[in-house]
């Protein structure tokens, strides 16, 4: 009871003391865990190398530059073929994104009982495995290539997409909704008026963040074999050709700097 | 040629909001629900086209009981019935064209309305209706561009091109000042008149329900308390089915004609009150 009635009047405070006293436990059990955590993870650190990093940093910076532009013309193509994976990647995940999330959301799913907890299972499966890894996977199932990469990028995405997509389905104005069905719009038509405009921007909004999220993921995926320019840095990395690894990562950076231009222009331009 | 016999509703949560209502409403008639907000009014005409499925009890509309129909002959029985919300309920991010012509989705089939290919005479009609609402000009405007009463004209179009007997009308005036209030209930009243459609009106502003309706019914907890024309509103009444309050302030005087600024006073006088 914050409010207590004392001699000079009504005292008020934020907390009762039994809750303050319970804040600041809270507050020190925290930090004794830290000081635990710090004494263990330097325990089993090797100093020597930590200490040494710093001179190992400017060798290698020393040997990155200058960076071989000559290098960025074998570029190119495994780039392009990188851009690939991450649209094809985001465009096979919408479409099997969006019926999942119209099973998932619990405004939309045909029964709550059995099919909803299919379609989480599947947004939680697909969520809870790093592309890297379904790359992995898919390499070894059907080979390296670019087919392998766009696949794990799909399956990654799935989740993602299909997650924010039934969020936003779950969010909608019921009466807009309503509207359509007193009119005696049958189901598919209340979806195409009454739903669909209303996550439209949503939609937009998520496909191409994810898109742009692709275009990063898809660089690294060629460091398992599944196509694009990580195979270039993977080489480049085993010949410790440091001046090409500087040309690539400055690609890289070039390229995601463009995608999230372009998806900032097209959610600005539709929401 | 809308009956009502014994329409109950129990909520999941054991909330009684429909206590056995029995109501008849006849062609061309209009008429005004009142009653305190959670008296049932919403359930009431939301039971009429079962967007709300009652617990017991019959909706016969020209003889069909709608109450008993499998979902296609709901779909149809719902092209009759046009409804209007307080909120307008339009869909924003369509234009106000399309808004109008979703009113006739119960009539085309779904590739026709994805693809948006309506029947000539269905935008033919459209236009005319945006016409007599008096929005001709803004049929390619979005929904979420317009004004409040602009909406609710947009709204009460999409309803009139269901071509229904029956107005299902929820709070038409509860976004919309008092001026406008004014104008759309007048607008809704004279649509009415003119192609002799019978509405149900779910009104919070008793004086407003006075003024433009000819029957009124009062609604206190899911019940009926009251059945009559307006002039029987006296402050007993409205005793009985709000509460006790003084009423004398709330009340039509006399004729029908009033100045608009005392009708303005009026309406603050009865926002106080509530």
């Amino acid at each position: 009871m914050p409010l207590t009635g004392t001699a000079e009047g009504p005292v008020w405070r934020r907390r009762t003391s039994g809750r303050q006293w319970a804040i600041w436990s809270a507050w020190l059990a925290g930090t004794a865990l830290f000081v635990a955590c710090w004494q263990v993870i330097s325990a089993s650190t090797t100093w020597f190398f930590v200490t040494d990093s710093p001179r190992v940093i400017a060798d290698i910076g020393s040997r990155m530059v200058p960076p071989a532009w000559g290098y960025l013309g074998k570029l190119w193509e495994p780039m392009w073929d990188t851009i690939n994976i991450a649209t094809l990647g985001t465009l096979l995940a919408i479409v099997m994104a969006v019926p999942v999330a119209f099973l998932a959301a619990r405004n939309t799913t045909p029964s709550a009982l059995v099919v909803r907890p299919i379609a989480l299972l599947i947004i939680v499966s697909s969520r809870s495995i790093n592309s890297l890894i379904w790359a992995l996977l898919l390499v070894s199932i059907m080979g390296p290539g670019v087919l392998a990469g766009i696949i794990a990028i799909a399956l990654r995405s799935i989740g993602f997409i299909a997650k924010l997509l039934y969020e936003a389905i779950e969010e909608i104005d019921r009466s807009q909704v309503e509207a359509v069905t007193a009119a005696g719009a049958g189901r598919g038509q209340v979806m195409a008026y009454g739903i669909v405009p209303q996550i439209m921007p949503a939609f937009a909004g998520i496909a191409v963040f994810r898109w742009d999220i692709n275009i990063r993921e898809s660089t690294v995926l060629g460091l398992v074999g599944a196509g694009g320019i990580g195979l270039q840095l993977q080489s480049s990395l085993n010949i410790l050709a440091w001046p090409q690894v500087t040309v690539i990562l400055l690609l890289i950076v070039a390229t995601v700097l463009v995608s999230e231009w372009v998806s900032a222009t097209v959610r600005h331009k539709i929401i | 040629m809308l009956v009502l016999e014994g329409l109950t509703k129990r909520y999941k949560t054991g909330d009684l909001a429909l206590d056995h209502v029995d109501l008849e409403v006849p062609k061309g008639q209009v008429l005004a629900l009142i009653g305190p907000s959670g008296a049932g009014k919403s359930t009431l005409i939301r039971c009429i086209n079962r967007l709300v499925e009652p617990t017991e009890g019959k909706v016969v509309l020209n003889g069909e009981t709608i109450s008993r129909l499998g979902s296609g002959g709901l779909r149809r029985a719902r092209r009759r019935m046009g409804m209007i919300f307080q909120e307008y309920a339009l869909v924003e991010r369509l234009s106000v064209m399309e808004n109008v012509l979703s009113g006739r989705l119960g009539y085309v089939g779904f590739w026709q309305s994805w693809f948006r290919r309506f029947p000539p005479k269905d935008i033919e009609n459209a236009y005319r209706l945006l016409e007599r609402v008096g929005l001709e000009q803004f049929y390619d405007k979005r929904a979420d561009e317009l004004s409040g009463g602009q909406r609710q004209r947009v709204g009460i179009a999409r309803a009139l091109i269901q071509d229904p007997e029956l107005l299902l009308v929820d709070e038409p005036t509860a976004s919309l000042d008092p001026k406008t209030s004014r104008q759309i209930m007048r607008l809704i009243r004279e649509l009415c008149a003119e192609r002799g459609l019978a509405a149900i009106i779910n009104i919070h502003d008793v004086a407003l329900a006075q003024q433009f309706v000819e029957r009124i019914v009062g609604l206190r907890q899911g019940k009926m308390v009251y059945d009559g024309p307006p002039d029987g509103l006296t402050p007993e009444v409205l005793t009985e089915i709000y509460g006790e309050e003084d009423w004398q302030a709330t009340r039509k005087k006399g004729g029908e004609e009033r100045a608009a600024d005392a009708i303005v006073e009026d309406d603050e006088r009865l926002a106080g009150a509530l």
